[in-house]
């Protein structure tokens, strides 16, 4: 949890090819503790692959990756370990169809954390009430609805106690009107504090709590900076292209 | 003629000849002798109660032994095939397509009679212990494919998610994937065990005692010592009182089962 002075996520110089087709060309970002950044881009700018690296769900072809100061690159690195500080939401929820709710949040707190079961289920109460969807305790994902399921698997990477928390696109399988429960959500945990990195199509989520956006295309950060700046006044001419299809 | 009055009326004749033939099928059937030969009561009273208490009682427990020690196998194999160490997949297909490829009946009589001569290995269990082994050999490679395919038929997201919460692959395989991956293997196993109790009547060739005669082969002495077939219909009775059960517990579980899906 300190980390002082040492960026939460730093990479530099990231390359990942799938075959023979480059997907990232060389990325470098830093995510300070505490911020929210915000990735936007076209599908298949490379945006979800680059979130994929942070906790090596994709194995980069090469460049750097630091998670609090730790090289997650290093084959010596206890890859669970560093996992486990990192929260991650996906697009499609995954949630773990047969276990209930209470169980999907306090399998990995076990199992991982090796708390005790009593301890795991009160961290897992707190947290479903902090999203909002405490009743649900013992119902299984399928009788959820999309954006309480979302909710859930927030609930479940919050339980872990992560340093920060990777997302994404968690809101692009949503039916429109459940959106707005799962950004609610997201907004209190930026201003709580939590460390976040959201690849979003949400622009509104992006300027409004994102302290950094980066614009992506073609496996490469096109441009970055504070997200009223690159929303407002973009500087490139494929930024305006894309942010014009989708304001 | 309306088409209504027309289509009631050729169902009518398709119901008359349906009734006819079954009618023709009576007069005609020879009642004593069918009965003379398949359903002799007093026959039937002296397979009882050794053919329930021995021979059926040997099927279910030669079944239960071989799905077990089938399904054990089947996980490692399908596990090896799936592994991302290449000499494993080879082993694990070689040896699956070699055991699918070759009739039962001659793995039980290799494993019970070829490898023991060979090697002067005692197989524990004797004749069917080694014929045993052989059904768990056989079926150990049919399931692994079944386990396979429902290994890949969940999402890979589940993984995804798992290791990401910091669970190590062979956590997430254990509480995450392979509960998943069984419930999609629930129909096609149910056929792996049918098709098992079946199976156990091929250790006849293995050779067998009086102890450890299962139902077919102890319908075939009684049939030779009776010198009438009643025992063989006994024997496809209890298989039915069996298998027919069987089928629908499973059915039942596999809906309760949807419900927390």
């Amino acid at each position: 949890m300190t980390t002082n002075g040492v960026p939460a996520i730093e990479v530099a110089d990231l390359h990942k090819s799938f075959g023979h087709v480059e997907v990232l060309k060389g990325i470098d970002l830093t995510v300070d503790t505490g911020q929210v950044v915000c990735v936007i881009g076209p599908s298949g700018s490379g945006k979800s692959t680059l979130l994929r690296c942070v906790n090596r769900l994709e194995e980069p072809t090469s460049g750097k990756i630091l998670v609090e100061g730790i090289d997650i690159l290093d084959p010596e690195v206890d890859l669970d370990r560093v996992r486990a500080r990192i929260g991650m939401v996906f697009q499609q929820f995954n949630l773990f169809p047969h276990l209930t709710v209470l169980r999907n949040l306090t399998i990995a707190q076990q199992r991982v954390l090796g708390r005790d079961k009593d301890e795991a289920a009160e961290v897992a109460r707190h947290n479903l009430d902090r999203v909002g969807v405490g009743e649900k305790i013992d119902a299984y994902p399928a009788h959820l609805s999309g954006g309480q399921q979302q909710r859930v698997a927030i609930a479940r990477s919050l339980s872990m106690n992560p340093d920060m928390m990777l997302f994404d696109e968690p809101t692009s399988a949503l039916d429109p009107e459940l959106v707005g429960d799962v950004l609610d959500v997201m907004r209190d945990l930026a201003h709580s504090g939590m460390t976040m990195m959201v690849v979003t199509h949400e622009m509104g989520f992006a300027r409004e709590v994102g302290d950094d956006l980066i614009f992506m295309d073609d496996g490469a950060v096109v441009e970055s900076g504070n997200p009223r700046d690159v929303l407002g006044e973009p500087q490139h001419e494929r930024t305006r292209a894309f942010l014009s299809k989708v304001l | 003629m309306r088409k209504t009055t027309k289509r009631r009326l050729g169902r009518g004749a398709l119901y008359l000849i349906f009734i006819a033939a079954v009618l023709l099928l009576i007069l005609l059937a020879d009642w004593a002798t069918l009965q003379e030969n398949f359903f002799q009561i007093d026959v039937a009273r002296e397979q009882l109660p050794e053919m329930i208490t021995v021979a059926a009682k040997n099927t279910v427990l030669f079944t239960l032994i071989a799905f077990a020690g089938g399904l054990l196998l089947g996980i490692l194999l399908a596990l090896m095939k799936l592994s991302p160490i290449p000499p494993y997949r080879w082993v694990a297909t070689g040896y699956i397509e070699l055991f699918r490829g070759l009739p039962a009946l001659l793995t039980i009589f290799g494993m019970a009679y070829a490898l023991p001569i060979a090697f002067q290995v005692n197989i524990p269990g004797g004749a069917v212990g080694a014929g045993l082994l052989a059904l768990i050999m056989v079926a150990g490679a049919y399931m692994a494919e079944v386990i396979r395919a429902g290994i890949q038929g969940v999402p890979k997201g589940q993984a995804e998610a798992a290791r990401s919460l910091g669970m190590p692959a062979g956590r997430t395989m254990v509480s995450i994937i392979l509960p998943q991956a069984f419930r999609i293997v629930i129909p096609p196993m149910t056929n792996e065990f049918v098709l098992l109790i079946k199976d156990t009547s091929l250790l006849f060739i293995a050779g067998s005692t009086l102890a450890t005669r299962e139902i077919t082969t102890f319908a075939r002495d009684s049939v030779v010592t009776s010198a009438n077939a009643t025992p063989l219909m006994m024997a496809a009775m209890l298989y039915l009182l069996i298998t027919v059960p069987l089928t629908r517990v499973v059915a039942i579980l596999e809906r309760r089962m949807a419900r927390s899906r």
